[in-house]
């Protein structure tokens, strides 16, 4: 019998990490679809670099950064006693950074996809910008904030590198499903290996069937 | 009272144009900026609502100033309480139509208002439908009362009706004329209909080339004043032929079509969708009723 620790852990870090991404891609997008400073086309360009980079290497940098042996990681140790390597806090922080395009993309779209106007006439109709923001224009790109969040929880759960970078192997702590994966096939149990890889497929492909059927409407159109 | 003097270097498809308007506007009045497409007129009415910055200038409004340039006043679109009716009428999809009215209420405003505005124009059925199931005209209301709810003092109006056929023209713009006695707005109107123009305006502001060309009452300025004719009408030409000695002009006007004889002479400057004038001099009209 498989053991059932990796799952929840995944589980928890994914959806830890979406609630976080949620919080930090919501204003980052607003800024991206709407700001004409100078510097937007550099912070696009660090919001996808996730994309194309391998995860090892982000991995790897924020290995050196979070460890104690460096001034920064050693700063967070002996001011908030925090140490990031090898620990779960560690984890979300790398799949943060790792999954970040995959929220900020799709709400940046929903929002540039938006007519002016709407924007415009809930200013003329005198209220601020965030309750425009929450009142009119997150509500009306819901398809994309699904698209974002689902995007970004799954991503969260197929992601390696990076975990393995920073967080290492730590069995009830750092030790997700994808990694748990190799050290089966590494000692070569291929029957855990694959019950792990089997409930991966089935999961991912259930969440994005999800998305597809909703975006879609086709749920929508059952239902009636 | 509005007096507002503009100054913006735009960038439009034809290229750059500078705007440079004056316009003063009595209490009450309903003015009309009128002009080609291209000319700045929907610029002017953003700049009055503070969406768009003047690159100088004064806006002053019953004696408070929304903009001056020289000492650095520039409200924000909420501190200048008009009202803004879009050419896309920027309806909210995700909210029904009376949820559209009332999220333009004022913290403790009273609600009687959104009864008021959606029975002056006739919403009652719709207002629990949501702005996408509705027809044009209907989201035209449900604009033109969303923008009314904070009883603003000032309503702007961005081609309201160019979307619409004629018959639904003609009712919005007395729902628009009703509004605005009603409320006593004082009403600034983009339009390229000189019928509408006529039929609804005090004033009209001529626009070209970023720049007012003429102003005053809409007849005399869209009728020659050469012209003393006992009645005319405003068309458009859809067609000329040549007949023997004479020209043969038919001329749309509304939805009817006349056709006009006319010496060589009158129809040197005429192109096919030119404005023109119909006029009788001399005549008595005969009135049928049918």
């Amino acid at each position: 019998m498989i053991d059932w620790a990796p799952i929840i852990l995944t589980t928890k870090l994914a959806l830890v990490t979406t609630i976080v991404l949620l919080i930090i891609s919501i204003p980052l997008a607003y800024w991206l679809a709407y700001s004409k400073s100078r510097i937007k086309p550099i912070v696009e360009t660090l919001v996808s670099m996730p994309l194309v980079l391998p995860p090892t290497v982000l991995g790897f940098y924020l290995l050196m950064a979070f460890s104690p042996g460096n001034s920064f990681g050693s700063w967070l140790q002996d001011v908030f006693g925090i140490r990031l390597i090898f620990s779960f806090s560690g984890l979300v922080i790398g799949s943060v950074i790792y999954s970040l395009p995959f929220m900020v993309g799709p709400i940046q779209s929903g929002l540039s996809g938006l007519p002016n106007s709407l924007q415009e006439a809930s200013y003329v109709l005198g209220k601020s910008k965030l309750k425009t923001l929450f009142s009119v224009l997150l509500p009306n790109i819901k398809p994309s904030l699904l698209t974002g969040l689902v995007l970004a929880f799954a991503h969260t759960v197929g992601e390696f590198g990076v975990v393995l970078m920073i967080g290492g192997n730590i069995p009830e702590k750092t030790k997700v499903v994808s990694i748990a994966i190799y050290d089966e096939v590494e000692a070569l149990n291929y029957s855990n290996a694959n019950m792990y890889s089997l409930l991966l497929f089935i999961i991912t492909f259930i969440i994005l069937l999800f998305v597809y059927l909703i975006n879609g409407g086709y749920l929508k159109r059952f239902w009636k | 009272m509005i007096k507002a003097t503009i100054h913006k270097a735009l960038n439009t498809a034809v290229g750059s144009m500078k705007l440079n308007v004056q316009l003063s506007i009595e209490s009450g009045q309903l003015v009309t900026l009128y002009g080609p497409s291209g000319v700045g007129k929907t610029s002017i009415l953003r700049i009055i609502a503070g969406l768009l910055s003047a690159d100088s200038g004064q806006i002053e409004v019953d004696g408070v100033f929304w903009l001056d340039h020289e000492k650095k006043i520039d409200f924000s679109p909420q501190q200048r309480k008009i009202g803004y009716v879009f050419q896309d009428y920027a309806l909210f999809p995700n909210m029904t139509v009376r949820e559209n009215l009332e999220f333009a209420l004022e913290k403790g405003q009273d609600k009687n208002i959104i009864e008021e505005l959606i029975s002056i124009v006739a919403l009652d059925e719709l207002q629990n439908r949501k702005p996408n199931t509705l027809s044009g005209g209907q989201q035209q209301r449900v604009a033109l009362a969303r923008a009314l709810v904070r009883k603003p003092k000032v309503l702007l109006l961005d081609e309201p009706l160019s979307a619409l056929d004629i018959k639904m023209r003609s009712k919005l713009q007395d729902y628009i004329l009703k509004v605005h006695r009603e409320y006593k707005l004082t009403t600034i109107l983009v339009s390229h209909d000189i019928g509408e123009i006529i039929k609804m305006s005090d004033k009209v502001y001529c626009l070209e080339d970023g720049k007012v060309t003429k102003v005053g009452d809409s007849l005399s300025v869209f009728t020659d004043n050469r012209l003393s004719g006992k009645f005319q009408f405003t068309g458009e030409v859809i067609n000329i032929e040549s007949e023997d000695v004479v020209f043969i002009v038919t001329v749309l006007i509304g939805n009817n079509v006349v056709r006009v004889i006319a010496q060589e002479s009158e129809i040197v400057d005429l192109a096919i969708g030119d404005k023109v004038i119909v006029a009788s001099k001399a005549f008595n009209p005969v009135l049928l009723k049918v």
